[in-house]
């Protein structure tokens, strides 16, 4: 058996933070859904309420920035790396 | 009145020296400055001598030189040059030229009127 | 109890602070002292991005759930959507703002489809008429809140106007937003001051609905068990879902964060690091979270305790208030104060920013007949532009609210603004996304969704007086019915809101993909939407200029005049240092003029600034082969070119520096003989008199007068010799290194006393009036000053000798740059023509005949040498109308020895 080799290593990285940048664009898409389940739940049956539907709104809600904030943090990283583009700097 | 030197120089003080030795010869002299107007101002009255600088404003003197050796009323006139460059190749320039005369500044006061004499023979005759 | 005085006071103070917040943001930035980096940081940013709740949302969203339980959710759930999906769309918008340097959302539009100024005009009025009402909207609000101090209070101010207060706050904001929003003219650099003064206001809003929220939650009802009883109890107990609603206004206020001119301001204009999408992307969902979370408990609280028929919109006020709770009421009042007024800020910023660069600009340059080139000062044109802009909006925003007359129809205005500037968004996205979007598209989607809009919903809003009567909106115009405002093409029973939105978007997305498809865009339009959906793909500069027949000093002249002298200097050294050109002008390459049209573009717009550039350059500016290079249709093509292109014009720039340094050779050889056939005239002339006068002397013969004459001819010409030998020793030791620098403090005004009295005393100076300002030379400097004051002299006395003008003046400037001073000597003059701009430093160039200038022609070359040896350089400073020469120092203090 050979040990795995280094560019193996990196090539995973560069993998694995092409699909956080997926997942970021999966999101809102999520989001969304999620937001606009309750048309389907009030239109399915009643006793929806207004507390229990604020709580679902609400949670789905936390759970979107806390999501959002995980995602971010690997992707500003990887936006700053691109952001070296020699081009990009004004005279 | 003496035969007639004009003398093309853009200093003064050398203006106001060969003006005074030629003078004291018995020379009549007229003066000009401008290398532009230069050449119009020997056609316009041919000297019986033309003192020639080299380094002139507008216009150096070599092609001034070249322009009179064009014209039939001046194609045979005396020129003696003046230069305070004074390298080898200005005097072969020069003759190509056709100048009469050519010498380096600073000169000798004699070895100039001399010169002028040797060109135009006296100032009177 | 809260008396008026009270009120007023806490206001005024809190407007000082804003004030001194504002002041000292800017005025760091500015000088860019330390600590500084959180102000460009995400925090400030998260915080800015908060005008999106104004105080319709602060207090508008109980009154709202008063109203209609959770749906007023939604208007926060969109903007939340936006950011989480950042990676899609806010990302690109930001990058496209900084590569294309956008000023405005209408800038963008504009840019994207070829830089044209009618879809410029477009937004601006769609933007103006939009965000009218909703300014009027935030006045109400502010004056609202102050009647319900009034009304509560027998002791209160019952004389209170509320007419003249609404004024007094609009020219109040009008006053912050100019000062701190029209000091860069650039408006692409960004406000830190007015950003820094949001970001409070963003904290000051939240703390207080929070305040009100946990003072209500566990304060009033005791506790959140006891909260969700209330809520039961309440009136709004059931989730009464309106689906169409809910979804439509879900993506309203996503599409409307996007597109409101305030919101594209902050998000887009005032970014200054991509990076803080990245934090913005969870903090700002989260700000609205908080913002949201106690608007259910409120309102419901609100219902259970005041009376019947009491404002709902005001709850936030009258619940503390009710409970005698002052300072939380006071606490609440600020919070909705801070929403209104830095809407308002926003806002008049990004109107007056659009109405000055697409209206005003546009109009002014068609009246003038000599065109870019102008005579004029642009700057200070552009300046009084957008000012006057900015009172205009603040005007229009009174007087909408004076003739409204407030009230309920005032407040429906909210979405109704909504839906306006969502119009935009088809636009917006397409031209992002989709390269054949074309301006024909834009203009048709645009025009016809603005048009929906005013007729199915805000002509409407203004009720049967207004435009649209009754007998219209029950049987259409002209008796039509399938044309009813709130019924078109006879689809009935759909709320107005939805109806008029679904129209709108439909009609607008329909007719802007079907003109994009059927139209063919110009070449710069294709060139445009190239670099726009390929951002991240090429950042470069677009190019459009094909050959730069246009002359430097012409766009030197043209850029001086809009960015200011300063900086356009600095932008032209630099390009032409990277062009390896050791001047001030720069060659005008295709690829510096497009950067210089991106520069203007931060002041006056992408489409004034191609006019601009366009009427100097001349001619049609895109070439097919320039399309083909750049935008090919294959990614791949495009790709490749663009690294060839990189790659030659690395190239092409090495073969110029090759070049010049060859030049440089070959002229070093020339000048080397060159030199040595100029010492030997130098010293030959003087001789020449010497020697002949000497002689005539020695023959004796003349009167005493003539001998005193030629004595001193001799005498003269021999001190002239002397100088001559000293500028040279002095020359050689400089240019030898030899030289030892005797560097000391002193004063720059001093130092230029010294040199202006020193020439003025010879006689040569004395003919020139010198116009100096003592103020600004008053900068301690530690450098060789008596070196200094030979450069000085020499400049004076070259300005004293050349300047020909009739009555000959010279003007010594100075400038504090960053890490250096400018010392810049400027006559009126006829200035030194380009092609001996470069030849006069060196040694025994001389423009004008010998008799007038009586030195051998070293001064400039032994300034030269001097300002090389104390670290600093002179060099000549096209474009200002005479001569004029630039002195330039380090600032920092040069190493003794």
């Amino acid at each position: 058996m050979t040990p795995p080799r280094e560019p193996l290593f990196l090539a995973r990285q560069t993998y694995r933070r092409r699909r956080v940048a997926d997942a970021a664009r999966l999101l809102p898409v999520i989001g969304a859904m999620l937001f606009l389940i309750p048309i389907l739940a009030a239109g399915s049956g009643d006793g929806a309420t207004t507390a229990r539907g604020g709580i679902y709104v609400f949670v789905v809600w936390a759970g979107l920035i806390v999501v959002t904030a995980t995602l971010s943090r690997p992707l500003s990283r990887r936006e700053s790396e691109a952001d070296a583009d020699p081009k990009e700097t004004r005279p | 009145m003496g035969k007639q030197v004009l003398v093309i120089e853009d200093e003064p003080n050398i203006i106001e020296a060969i003006s005074f030795i030629l003078n004291r010869d018995g020379w009549s002299v007229a003066t000009h400055a401008n290398g532009e107007t230069a050449a119009e101002a020997v056609l316009g009255q041919v000297p019986d001598v033309l003192i020639l600088d080299v380094m002139l404003p507008g216009r150096s003197g070599f092609d001034i030189l070249q322009e009179l050796r064009g014209h039939e009323a001046t194609q045979a006139l005396p020129v003696l040059m003046l230069t305070a460059r004074g390298q080898k190749k200005d005097r072969e320039l020069a003759d190509r030229l056709g100048v009469s005369r050519f010498m380096t500044k600073p000169f000798s006061n004699a070895e100039m009127l001399e010169a002028v004499r040797d060109l135009a023979g006296s100032p009177t005759s | 109890m809260v008396g008026f005085n009270a009120l007023v006071l806490v206001c005024v103070a809190y407007v000082a602070i804003l004030f001194g917040v504002a002041f000292g943001a800017d005025k760091r930035a500015r000088e860019g002292l330390p600590g500084t980096a959180w102000l460009r940081g995400p925090w400030v940013y998260t915080l800015s991005l908060s005008i999106y709740c104004t105080a319709w949302t602060f207090y508008g969203a109980v009154g709202y759930a008063a109203r209609s339980g959770l749906e007023f959710v939604t208007i926060y759930l969109g903007p939340t959507l936006v950011l989480v999906g950042w990676w899609w769309v806010l990302r690109k918008l930001v990058r496209i703002g900084r590569a294309q340097r956008i000023t405005s959302i209408a800038d963008l539009i504009s840019s994207r489809y070829g830089k044209s100024n009618l879809l410029g005009v477009i937004v601006t009025l769609l933007a103006v008429v939009g965000t009218t009402p909703y300014i009027a909207l935030q006045l109400q609000s502010v004056t609202l809140s102050f009647s319900v101090f009034a009304a509560d209070r027998q002791e209160g101010f019952e004389l209170l106007d509320l007419n003249a207060t609404a004024l007094w706050i609009a020219a109040g904001l009008a006053l912050f937003t100019i000062l701190f929003g029209t000091r860069n003219l650039d408006a692409n650099e960004r406000h830190h001051g007015v950003v820094t003064a949001i970001a409070v206001e963003a904290v000051v809003k939240l703390l207080a609905l929070l305040a009100v929220g946990i003072f209500v939650v566990w304060g009033v009802a005791g506790g959140p068990t006891e909260i969700a009883r209330t809520i039961d109890a309440s009136p709004i107990s059931d989730w009464q879902m309106n689906g169409g609603r809910w979804a439509s206004l879900t993506f309203l206020s996503a599409a409307a964060f996007l597109t409101l001119p305030r919101m594209f301001q902050v998000l887009v204009v005032e970014n200054v690091d991509e990076r803080q999408l990245a934090t913005a992307s969870w903090a700002f969902p989260l700000y609205l979270f908080l913002m949201s979370l106690f608007v259910v408990p409120i309102a419901v609280v609100g219902l259970d305790i005041l009376p019947k028929g009491s404002n709902p919109d005001l709850f936030v006020l009258t619940v503390p208030l009710h409970f005698d709770q002052d300072g939380l009421a006071m606490l609440s009042f600020l919070g909705g104060f801070s929403s209104a007024t830095s809407m308002v800020i926003v806002a008049a910023i990004a109107l007056s920013t659009m109405v000055s660069n697409h209206i005003v600009m546009p109009i002014w340059l068609s009246l003038r007949s000599d065109g870019a080139s102008m005579s004029g000062d642009v700057r200070y044109l552009l300046l009084i532009s957008r000012r006057l802009s900015i009172g205009g909006v603040l005007l229009l925003g009174y007087l909408y609210y004076r003739y409204s007359g407030g009230g309920a129809a005032l407040a429906a205005i909210g979405l109704i603004s909504f839906s306006g500037v969502a119009q935009v968004l088809p636009a917006l996205v397409g031209g992002i996304f989709w390269r054949g979007a074309s301006r024909n598209g834009a203009a048709a989607g645009l025009i016809a969704g603005f048009a929906i809009w005013a007729y199915c919903l805000f002509l409407p809003s203004f009720g049967p007086e207004g435009v649209i009567s009754d007998q219209i909106m029950a049987h259409g115009p002209w008796g039509l019915e399938w044309l009813r405002p709130q019924a078109l093409f006879g689809i009935e029973g759909m709320d107005p809101l939805v109806h008029a939105l679904f129209w709108s978007m439909v009609v607008n997305t329909s007719l802007f993909f079907i003109f994009s498809l059927v139209s063919f865009p110009n070449p710069l339009e294709r060139l445009q939407g190239a670099q726009f959906v390929n951002v991240f793909e090429h950042s470069g500069a677009t190019r459009g200029w094909t050959r730069g027949r246009a002359q430097a000093e012409d766009l030197m002249i043209m850029a001086q005049r809009i960015m200011g002298g300063g900086e356009a200097q600095a932008l032209f050294e630099a390009e032409a240092l990277a062009q390896g050109k050791e001047s001030y002008l720069p060659d005008t390459t295709p690829g510096f003029i497009e950067r210089l049209e991106r520069e203007l573009a931060g002041s006056v717009g992408g489409a004034t600034a191609h006019a601009m550039v366009g009427q100097i350059v001349g001619g049609a500016s895109v070439s097919v082969e320039d399309l083909m290079a750049v935008a090919d249709e294959t990614q791949q093509m495009l790709e490749y070119s663009s690294q060839l292109e990189v790659q030659s014009e690395e190239l092409s720039r090495t073969a110029r520096q090759l070049g010049e340094a060859n030049k440089k050779l070959t002229q070093l050889s020339i000048q080397k003989d060159a030199f040595l056939s100029q010492i030997s005239h130098e010293l030959r002339t003087p001789m020449t008199s010497i020697r002949a006068f000497s002689e005539i002397l020695r023959d004796g013969g003349m009167d005493e007068a003539a001998a005193r004459k030629y004595s001193s001819i001799i005498h003269d010409e021999a001190l002239r010799l002397t100088r001559l030998l000293d500028d040279l020793l002095d020359l050689s030791v400089l240019e030898a290194g030899h030289v030892t620098l005797h560097p000391q403090p002193d004063n720059l005004s001093d130092v230029l006393d010294r040199a202006v009295a020193a020439t003025t005393s010879v006689g040569e100076g004395a003919g020139i009036e010198i116009r100096r300002n003592p103020v600004h030379e008053d900068i301690d400097i530690f450098t060789d000053t008596d070196r200094l004051a030979q450069v000085f002299i020499n400049l004076i006395a070259n300005a004293a000798k050349y300047c020909d003008a009739d009555t000959p003046r010279l003007k010594i400037f100075v400038t504090k740059r960053a890490e250096r001073l400018h010392v810049d000597f400027i006559d009126n003059g006829s200035g030194i023509p380009p092609e001996s701009q470069a030849v006069i430093f060196e040694k025994f160039s001389r423009l004008s005949d010998q008799a007038k200038a009586g030195g051998a022609g070293l001064g400039l070359a032994i300034c030269r040498e001097i300002m090389d040896k104390l670290g600093g350089k002179v060099a000549y400073l096209p474009g200002q109308g005479g001569a004029a020469f630039r002195v330039t120092l380090p600032k920092a203090p040069l190493a003794a020895g």
